[in-house]
């Protein structure tokens, strides 16, 4: 009797630690939590390429959400897919992926989005050697700006409703060829997330600087990043319920300024000039 | 007994058929009858079995999606011009610097060696170079030099760059052409006094360019296809504009409808370098 009473507590304990009850049976890998990031994943949402550390913003979040839905660190796998990989159609190999994906209502047709995780505005980077470097910022001087962006984002279609710039927009696979393509002076200004933008202009450029960031009721603007999960994924409401709790007990506040950048002090773009 | 003979082989002199013709003519008429049999049973066992798969619905959704296509083939097949841009600048470009370089890898003359070292290690190199890295190289590097606005346009340096990679691979066709002349032709222009030169203009190239003219058209239509590497470099042609499609839907169709295109465009070149290939196959064998 005693014995089958320690056996009982072992498993309820065992259980506790490794899985709650509205994942269970619906993760890819029965007891661990499958998560996809990018390939490379980029600061300052993963630090040093190596989201099994835990460090870097989408690392913390990814970790506290398993943590909240019952999967501690040893319970957590990583895969790397590309966006690619997080949309296309049939068996995904992840539960959840976070690669910075823009909530948009067109993605949800085919994928399924968390709520989000985290908002923030596209921001202008430029470098103060080209002569760009306008202050304050206003859209007419942006409409004369020749612009690149990272193909991924949502920045091409943005930039055409919200800015029409005259010369056509270049774009790049990742945020390193459109920091080189800035560098070489092949375009005059770029648009990154506030993050990225906070990151290239502080740790990678040398003359990078965010000359403005794009006021939040422009159409598509603020972004809203949310984890991607398969359409349908039973999954998608216990990283909701988790992601809420985390929100709530201030969890996600302290993450967001422990690895990202404060961006308040950069000026928001004069959108009636 | 020449009558005879024909009675005997089986003229039908009603239908002015020889028996083999009819016998020829009934294999015809059946071969056809299973050819399309066979294609229909095909087409019918995939128009049935492929919507079967249980990830169909979701391959249809994400990469046959008529409301997605309908929505972004207007502004791929306006990205579409852009390539044609870059292609009728680039094509004229690589071949005279192909040609240039074919009869630098071709002089004979001691003293001009250094130019015909030179044409070996310009194919060599850029021949064993994917072009993608040629063009990422040239792209972001020669305007990494602080080369001043327009020359440092991407345009420019990604042209440069698939230009100097298919020159080397188009040298070595007219190579190929030029070595396929005979001797003697070369032997007879000599006795007809003329020069190394003018044997080169009048006699040999003529010949060995009508010669490699397929192999020249098929590619071009691999040239018009990887015009679309550019877009790595900045340019949104149809490729990128497809790639931002498919990003903002999170769907693989536009990928579809960019495939469509470049099959309109290049369907008819193939079929012409087939054409001229027959064409030429049967004046040999003449």
């Amino acid at each position: 009797m005693k014995r089958t009473l320690t056996t009982l507590a072992a498993i309820l304990l065992a259980s506790a630690a490794t899985a709650n009850e509205c994942s269970t049976g619906n993760t890819l890998t029965a007891d661990t939590l499958t998560i996809a990031t990018g390939n490379p994943a980029y600061y300052p949402w993963v630090i040093d390429d190596a989201p099994e550390s835990g460090n870097g913003f989408e690392a913390a979040v990814a970790y506290a959400i398993a943590g909240k839905m019952g999967y501690d660190n040893a319970h957590v796998a990583w895969v790397r897919t590309s966006f690619d990989g997080a949309i296309q159609p049939g068996a995904k190999n992840f539960d959840f992926n976070l690669q910075q994906f823009s909530i948009l209502p067109e993605r949800a047709e085919v994928i399924d989005f968390s709520a989000p995780y985290y908002t923030t505005t596209k921001a202008v980077v430029v470098t103060t050697a080209n002569g760009k470097d306008m202050t304050p910022a206003t859209l007419s001087g942006m409409k004369g700006l020749k612009f690149g962006a990272g193909a991924g984002l949502s920045a091409a279609t943005f930039l055409e409703s919200a800015v029409q710039p005259m010369a056509s927009t270049l774009l790049y696979d990742d945020v390193a060829n459109t920091t080189a393509a800035l560098q070489a002076n092949q375009v005059d200004a770029v648009i990154f997330d506030l993050p990225t933008a906070l990151f290239v202009t502080g740790v990678q450029m040398d003359n990078g600087k965010i000359i403005g960031q794009f006021p939040t009721d422009v159409n598509d603007s603020p972004d809203h990043f949310g984890l991607v999960l398969a359409k349908n994924s039973p999954l998608t409401a216990c990283v909701d319920a988790a992601l809420s709790a985390l929100q709530a007990d201030g969890t996600m506040a302290t993450i967001e300024d422990k690895w990202l950048a404060s961006g308040a002090g950069v000026p928001v773009i004069d959108m009636s000039k | 007994m020449s009558t005879d003979t024909n009675t005997a082989r089986g003229k039908s002199p009603a239908r002015g058929l020889t028996r083999r013709q009819v016998y020829e003519r009934k294999a015809k008429q059946k071969s056809l009858i299973i050819a399309a049999v066979s294609l229909a049973a095909v087409v019918i066992l995939i128009y049935i079995i492929v919507p079967l798969a249980p990830g169909w619905e979701g391959v249809k959704r994400s990469f046959f999606n008529w409301a997605v296509l309908t929505k972004t083939f207007p502004k791929m097949l306006s990205a579409f011009v852009l390539d044609l841009q870059l292609f009728f600048i680039a094509a004229p470009l690589i071949f005279a610097l192909a040609l240039i370089i074919a009869l630098m890898r071709n002089v004979t003359s001691a003293a001009l060696y250094p130019l015909r070292l030179f044409a070996i290690v310009y194919i060599d190199v850029l021949r064993s170079i994917p072009v993608i890295l040629t063009i990422y190289l040239i792209g972001f590097g020669i305007p990494g030099l602080g080369l001043l606005p327009p020359y440092n346009s991407p345009y420019i340096w990604g042209t440069v760059a698939l230009v100097l990679a298919y020159s080397a691979y188009i040298a070595e066709v007219f190579r190929t052409g030029i070595e396929s002349i005979h001797e003697s032709q070369r032997s007879a222009a000599r006795s007809l006094g003329l020069s190394e030169t003018s044997m080169m203009r009048y006699v040999v190239l003529p010949q060995a360019i009508r010669r490699v003219v397929p192999t020249l058209v098929n590619f071009l239509v691999a040239l018009l296809k990887d015009v679309a590497l550019l877009s790595f470099i900045g340019p949104v042609e149809l490729l990128r504009q497809a790639g931002v499609y498919k990003s903002l839907f999170a769907n693989f169709t536009p990928y579809v409808g960019a495939a469509l295109i470049f099959l309109c465009a290049t369907i008819p070149a193939i079929r012409f370098a087939d054409y001229l290939m027959a064409k030429q196959n049967a004046e040999r064998s003449r």
